[in-house]
């Protein structure tokens, strides 16, 4: 650790000190998402989380010229290559004579690793849509709710409780199994079960905001109820939202991994790793490398949204941190 | 408290109509026709019909609501559609297992994340406290189906401490405990569902008859599908223990303790400890919901025939019956860990009262 011993509390101090001074010293004072920004940078599992995000986003940008080959390619034809050959990489000792495939292949002779980075991009396409869709949807009805209450409020409130009422995932199942197996049906179903977390919170954060004097000064300048809702209220009310949203992309990539594996989720060809994975666990115990990586891509994946997420959650609420 | 807790088995009467009415309605949107999945595809329309009447398809659905209604109350829940057998045997064949497992999960998690979240707290910042959060953080990213794998692997294939699936080895058989007490019990009583309901939790049913063989066996099974199912509720709980106790220790109550010169193990274990729980206790009963979908993918990875694979399958095959019964049967489990929860506030804080 460092030379001087400096307690949480003093950190604290200092680091508001450091904001204060800051303020005097510029004109403009710190935007909220400027501070959150820099109290984002000062936490080790924000810093960690968003640079594995980072590095995931440009694994998924990039995934044609990382990944050695096409996610698709057949190598069964290719000299010494077998089904379901272990990694094989030449600077760890492997037979020069065999060909490089630095994480295997997999039941159809396809390269393991290229699929998995391009699982990459499947998975967060994933977690960016159903958390959009989500996010869209369900912060939509928490503000109708909350600005307008009444019946609006009772009737849209209702309906997520029965959502909520469900284990979710079962909730989801039961979607995707209305509607046909594939990775669109799967998206739309996460995205619903998961809107009643956003409707709550935006209404619960409507709800008090409205009644702050700010918006009462709109209201005294004759400013329309929409308008106060769309640029008073509504903005204001976000910051809890991005903090959901951000863990949210990371149960939405666990759960539609959950749903390639029960085999309602992704389907062949598509490098998914949740399917990538169920389609090889026969084989676990003489390939275990076709199990263990995808796993490994999923679980580096959530733990990265999982960190930004909390960072997030205490650089916008500092009154949360422990 | 008796009477309170009467009084809200009483209201959730009609909170178990409402879900009753929910699930029957929810079934009927699923589209699919029940005569096609049941007699094929090619079934003539005549078939059809003659089937649909047989079944009460044909009456008005407030009156097969309400046929439903009267059935369930009377403990019937129909007959599923894929097996053609009571639903309510199913559920007896296919709940305690997963009871079993859950429960296991549960007090696995609760033995290792309370204790965990309790060091990283009074230990604040130091290793133990950095490492269980790191823990905690990985915990709850792992995909529960690949640690189940990957336990199967290390402990089953390559250490082979454990056997890979399965609820017993082929050939250890439990025998139900009012068999081996020579009760005759008429078979589809209700009678006979409730001892078959208790005979198939067989770690219980082991324990009542002495059968430590099958008692030992089906501990063995049991270990690396609850392991696996145990680590994300686990990791939460930890991460609530420990800043629940933070947010405590911080409090007047807990200085004016030490000030007295009490020692910091009694400090944390006779005043702190208690408060800091309640949460700890919402959090517990929230992950039912979340035990139960793990449920799902751990007895598919560990090939455990339980409510979790059941309710998959009749999701799936849009076995209506079978949906609606699990639905009740989950939702009234539910209304009772609520009500658990909420009598265990009153215990941890004589504050609360329940009235």
């Amino acid at each position: 650790m460092s030379t001087s011993p400096v307690s949480p509390l003093e950190q604290q101090t200092e680091d508001a000190l450091r904001e204060q001074q800051h303020e005097q010293t510029h004109d403009r004072p710190i935007g909220l998402w400027r501070g959150a920004w820099r109290r984002l940078l000062r936490r080790k599992t924000g810093v960690v989380g968003l640079v594995i995000v980072g590095v995931l986003i440009i694994v998924a940008a990039f995934a044609p010229l990382i990944a050695p080959h096409d996610p698709t390619q057949d190598f069964l034809s290719e000299e010494g290559s077998t089904r379901r050959d272990p990694p094989c990489v030449h600077v760890f000792g492997c037979d020069p004579e065999k060909p490089q495939h630095i994480l295997g292949l997999d039941g159809n002779g396809r390269d393991l690793f290229s699929r998995v980075v391009y699982g990459t991009r499947v998975s967060l396409s994933i977690g960016f849509i159903t958390v959009t869709l989500a996010f869209v949807i369900g912060s939509a009805l928490g503000a109708i709710a909350g600005f307008w209450g009444g019946l609006p409020d009772n009737s849209i409130m209702r309906v997520m409780d029965v959502i909520l009422g469900f284990p979710a995932l079962l909730l989801a199942i039961a979607i995707v199994a209305a509607l046909g197996p594939g990775l669109r049906n799967t998206m739309l179903a996460i995205a619903v079960v998961s809107i009643p977390a956003y409707a709550r919170v935006m209404r619960a954060s409507v709800l008090s905001i409205k009644e702050l004097e700010y918006v009462a000064a709109s209201r005294a300048l004759g400013a329309g109820r929409l308008r106060i809702l769309w640029s008073r209220v509504v903005p204001n009310a976000l910051t809890p939202l991005v903090v959901i949203g951000t863990l949210g992309i990371a149960t939405a990539i666990l759960d539609a991994a959950a749903f390639g594996f029960l085999g309602l989720g992704a389907q062949e060809p598509t490098a998914e790793w949740g399917s990538m994975l169920a389609r090889e666990r026969n084989q676990l115990f003489s390939a275990p490398h076709l199990v263990f990586f995808p796993g490994i891509a999923i679980m580096i994946t959530v733990l990265g949204f999982n960190l930004l997420g909390d960072g997030l959650r205490d650089a916008l609420d500092p009154s949360l941190a422990d | 408290m008796p009477q309170y807790i009467a009084r809200r088995l009483l209201f959730a009467i009609p909170v178990l109509f409402g879900i009753l009415v929910v699930t029957f309605m929810l079934a009927r949107l699923i589209p699919g026709d029940p005569c096609k999945s049941i007699l094929g595809e090619k079934a003539t329309a005549a078939a059809c019909e003659a089937f649909a009447e047989n079944k009460g398809l044909n009456d008005p659905i407030p009156v097969q609501l309400g046929i439903y209604i009267r059935d369930v109350a009377g403990g019937d829940f129909g007959d599923s559609i894929r097996f053609s057998r009571p639903v309510s045997q199913i559920l007896v064949e296919r709940i305690p297992l997963t009871i079993e497992l859950s429960l296991t999960a549960l007090v696995l998690a609760l033995l290792i994340g309370v204790p965990l979240g309790i060091i990283s707290a009074m230990r604040h910042n130091s290793a133990a406290d950095v490492g269980t959060m790191m823990f905690a953080n990985i915990g709850v990213s792992m995909p529960v189906f690949w640690l189940g794998l990957m336990l199967i692997y290390v402990f089953a294939a390559q250490l082979g401490w454990l056997p890979p699936s399965g609820r017993l080895t082929a050939g250890v058989v439990s025998i139900p405990f009012y068999e081996a007490w020579g009760w005759t019990v008429q078979p589809d009583t209700f009678q006979f569902r409730v001892v078959e309901f208790i005979s198939n939790h067989y770690l219980l049913n082991s324990v009542i008859t002495g059968e430590w063989e099958v008692f030992r066996d089906g501990v063995k099974h049991l270990i690396l599908p609850a392991v696996a199912l145990s680590t994300i509720p686990m990791a939460i709980i930890a991460r609530m223990t420990r800043s629940s106790l933070l947010d405590v220790l911080g409090r007047d109550y807990v200085r004016t303790a030490r000030a007295k010169g009490a020692r910091e193990r009694r400090v944390v274990a006779k005043h702190a400890l208690r408060n800091a729980l309640l949460p700890v206790v919402t959090i517990v009963g929230l992950q039912m919901g979340a035990l139960l979908s793990g449920a799902v993918l751990t007895e598919t990875v560990f090939g455990l025939a339980g409510m979790g694979t059941m309710l998959f399958e009749a999701i799936t095959a849009r076995d209506f019956p079978i949906i609606q019964g699990f639905t009740v049967i989950v939702a009234a489990a539910y209304v009772v860990i609520n009500l658990i929860v909420d009598v265990s506030y009153a215990y941890l804080d004589p504050r609360i009262r329940l009235e």
